[in-house]
């Protein structure tokens, strides 16, 4: 024991160390930057000012919001969509295949998003791929306008996010006890009924774990919407990309980028709750 | 109620594998209303299996599942008037008790209202009326059995399953469940279709007991039945402890005796309707609470020596070597005032039993475990 207590006070200062310096600090400057007023020279001016969150909230950026959660909301539910009956199907293959069908859902992380976002615009610009090949096939006489849309944003999200909803749902699901499946049925519920009554409720820790990995990232993810959305479809990312990039306006990004910490917090503290709720089920005293 | 009820299932040439393996061949079996009868068999023998078929969670390959005459075979679970009590008990985590056994009406969309009574109708008939908010996880082994129980037999199913639904609780609890169960049997009047590889539980509960090995319906027949006439070395090993001489017949006497060799000594046994020709080889079984050991001076029985001795409580178990080198369990009730009782470690003894109560079978040492 007295070896290891260098080692343990080696270890916990690296993490607090870590957490202090690249976590901490950084929000706090984040915090105290938008409530100051900007400068061109300096980029802050210390002078208190509540300014840059009422600017948040007037109509031209309440709409901007609006939107990249309306956005964001679609690809989550898209996403939801395609992966809760993908993980279920997966869940239930046997043993020896599900590795490969996992590593299928992974293997587009080895390339990264940004060059899969540009890839995915070579396929859907004018006179891009598809565009070409619909109207080879005489099935369109001009061009489809995928490219800059609202649409192509969404699209472009749930490709790079559905990972993200796969993984925490296949998880639950391998969790689901198939002895409940079965009491349910024994019990004269039909499949519908035991969806919702016992898949449903069990699955929501899933649901919501994956919901957040995608609903978060969809309003920052500001190159996406670079790519694919020109100007019109923005996310919250873009504005606090845009703010400390372009416009030079540092404490009015740290405003917006709070308002997505905390947007963030709610989510979690919900997600918390919802488990609490639900309570996981625990190793079953009769089986231990 | 031994037979001679109505038959509430049958199950004709009902077959199924995994796999390619035969897990059970195909075999018949009638259930008859009202009874309680166990599937008895060591892991691996296809009892669970079974009791699947009939719960509707595994289709058989072969044959058919008929409840009160009519054909279930193809019938989901959710349509057979079947409840199973799970060994898992598989309660909805989520649910708490109350939701867990109202579960099964809430799918037939009853009023609210008869929910509530036959809920609590059923909750205090596992006097669990108390616990009904509760969750699973907060619930004891018993407990959740207890809430299992009701939820299975709410919707007043024609047959109850249970699977092994005693196995995970401990000694003291499990005896009081075994009551409850037969209890709760008499009260529903239904018929219980128990599945244990514990012999105990097995012969203490049952109207009639099935002995399973390997897939294969070895002998079915009433607790006593099964103990004392078992049909095979199978049976008698596996529902208690057994001792078995080999022997071979060296006359017979009339349809219910013969003239056997044992251990080089002449004995008259009885053949149970069984007939043995002369000359043949037969096992001679016999359970140790029906040996009898003697002081070694006595004029009969079989010279050995106490290598062992358990003390049980109630009973007294003796492990005699013969001079023959074969070795005999020998269990006696225990009487302080007996003074033949008390054979010491090492101490030279006779070994005789209780006339008559000797089982003959034919020697399928082959066959035998």
């Amino acid at each position: 024991m007295t070896l290891r207590a260098p080692f343990k006070t080696a270890v916990l200062v690296l993490i607090w160390g870590w957490m202090l310096l690249f976590v901490l600090v950084p929000n706090l400057l984040v915090i105290v930057t938008s409530f100051l007023r900007r400068d061109d020279v300096h980029f802050i001016r210390w002078e208190a000012t509540l300014d840059n969150y009422l600017r948040l909230f007037s109509p031209d950026y309440a709409a901007v919001f609006a939107h990249s959660f309306y956005m964001a909301l679609v690809t989550t539910v898209l996403c939801l969509l395609i992966g809760y009956p993908f993980a279920y199907l997966v869940s239930r293959y046997r043993a020896a295949m599900k590795p490969y069908l996992i590593f299928l859902v992974i293997v587009p992380f080895w390339t990264n998003s940004l060059v899969r976002t540009y890839a995915m615009k070579l396929l859907i610009a004018t006179n891009g791929l598809v565009n070409q090949a619909l109207l080879g096939l005489g099935l369109i006489d001009e061009p489809l306008r995928m490219l800059y849309t609202e649409g192509a944003v969404i699209a472009g999200l749930v490709y790079v996010l559905l990972p993200f909803m796969i993984l925490p749902l296949y998880a639950i699901f391998e969790q689901l006890r198939s002895d409940l499946l079965e009491a349910s049925a024994d019990l004269g519920a039909g499949r519908w009924q035991t969806f919702y009554r016992v898949v449903l409720p069990l699955t929501m820790p899933g649901i919501i774990a994956g919901s957040l990995l995608v609903l978060l990232p969809a309003v920052g993810m500001f190159y996406v919407a670079d790519v694919l959305g020109g100007a019109k479809n923005l996310l919250i990312g873009n504005i606090v990309k845009n703010q400390f990039l372009d416009a030079r306006d540092w404490p009015f990004g740290a405003a917006a980028s709070l308002l997505l910490t905390l947007a963030m917090g709610v989510l979690l503290y919900a997600y918390y709750l919802s488990v609490k709720l639900i309570r996981r089920p625990e190793t079953h005293a009769a089986l231990a | 109620m031994n037979g001679t009820g109505q038959t509430i299932i049958q199950l004709q040439g009902v077959g199924k594998s995994f796999g390619g393996r035969e897990v059970l061949p195909p075999l018949d079996l009638d259930i008859y209303h009202g009874e309680f009868i166990t599937l008895l068999g060591p892991s691996g023998c296809g009892k669970t299996t079974l009791l699947r078929l009939i719960g509707g969670f595994e289709q058989p390959d072969a044959g058919r599942v008929l409840l009160a005459g009519s054909d279930i075979t193809d019938l989901p679970p959710n349509q057979r008037p079947v409840n199973t009590v799970f060994q898992s008990y598989a309660l909805f985590p989520h649910m708490t008790v109350f939701e867990n056994v109202a579960f099964g009406l809430r799918a037939e969309q009853r009023p609210e209202d008869e929910i509530r009574t036959r809920v609590a109708q059923v909750l205090a008939m596992v006097q669990m009326r108390e616990l009904a908010d509760r969750k699973p996880d907060q619930l004891s082994g018993g407990q959740q059995q207890r809430v299992a129980i009701a939820r299975a037999v709410i919707k007043g199913p024609r047959v109850l399953l249970l699977d092994e639904p005693l196995s995970a609780l401990d000694y003291k609890l499990r005896k009081q469940m075994q009551n409850e169960l037969k209890r709760l049997q008499r009260e529903l009047g239904i018929t219980f279709v128990f599945v244990t590889h514990d012999q105990e539980e097995a012969l203490s509960m049952s109207d009639r007991v099935v002995v399973m090995r390997e897939g294969v319906i070895e002998q079915i027949g009433t607790p006593r039945n099964v103990y004392e006439t078992p049909a095979n070395l199978f049976v008698a090993r596996f529902v208690g402890e057994i001792n078995v001489f080999t022997a071979h017949v060296l006359e017979t006497v009339d349809t219910e005796r013969v003239i056997g060799e044992i251990e080089g000594e002449r004995h008259e046994l009885r053949t149970h309707g069984k007939s043995f020709p002369a000359g043949a080889r037969i096992n001679v079984l016999l359970r140790p609470e029906d040996l009898r050991l003697l002081p070694a001076d006595a004029p009969q029985g079989l010279p050995g020596q106490v290598i062992e001795r358990n003390y049980k409580g109630m009973t007294l178990e003796s492990l005699i070597r013969l001079d023959s080198g074969q070795e005999l369990l020998a269990s006696e009730f225990f009487d302080e005032d007996d003074p033949d009782f008390d054979y010491r470690l090492g101490e030279r003894v006779r070994v005789t039993w209780v006339p008559n109560w000797e089982i003959l079978l034919p020697d399928d040492t082959a066959r035998a475990v």
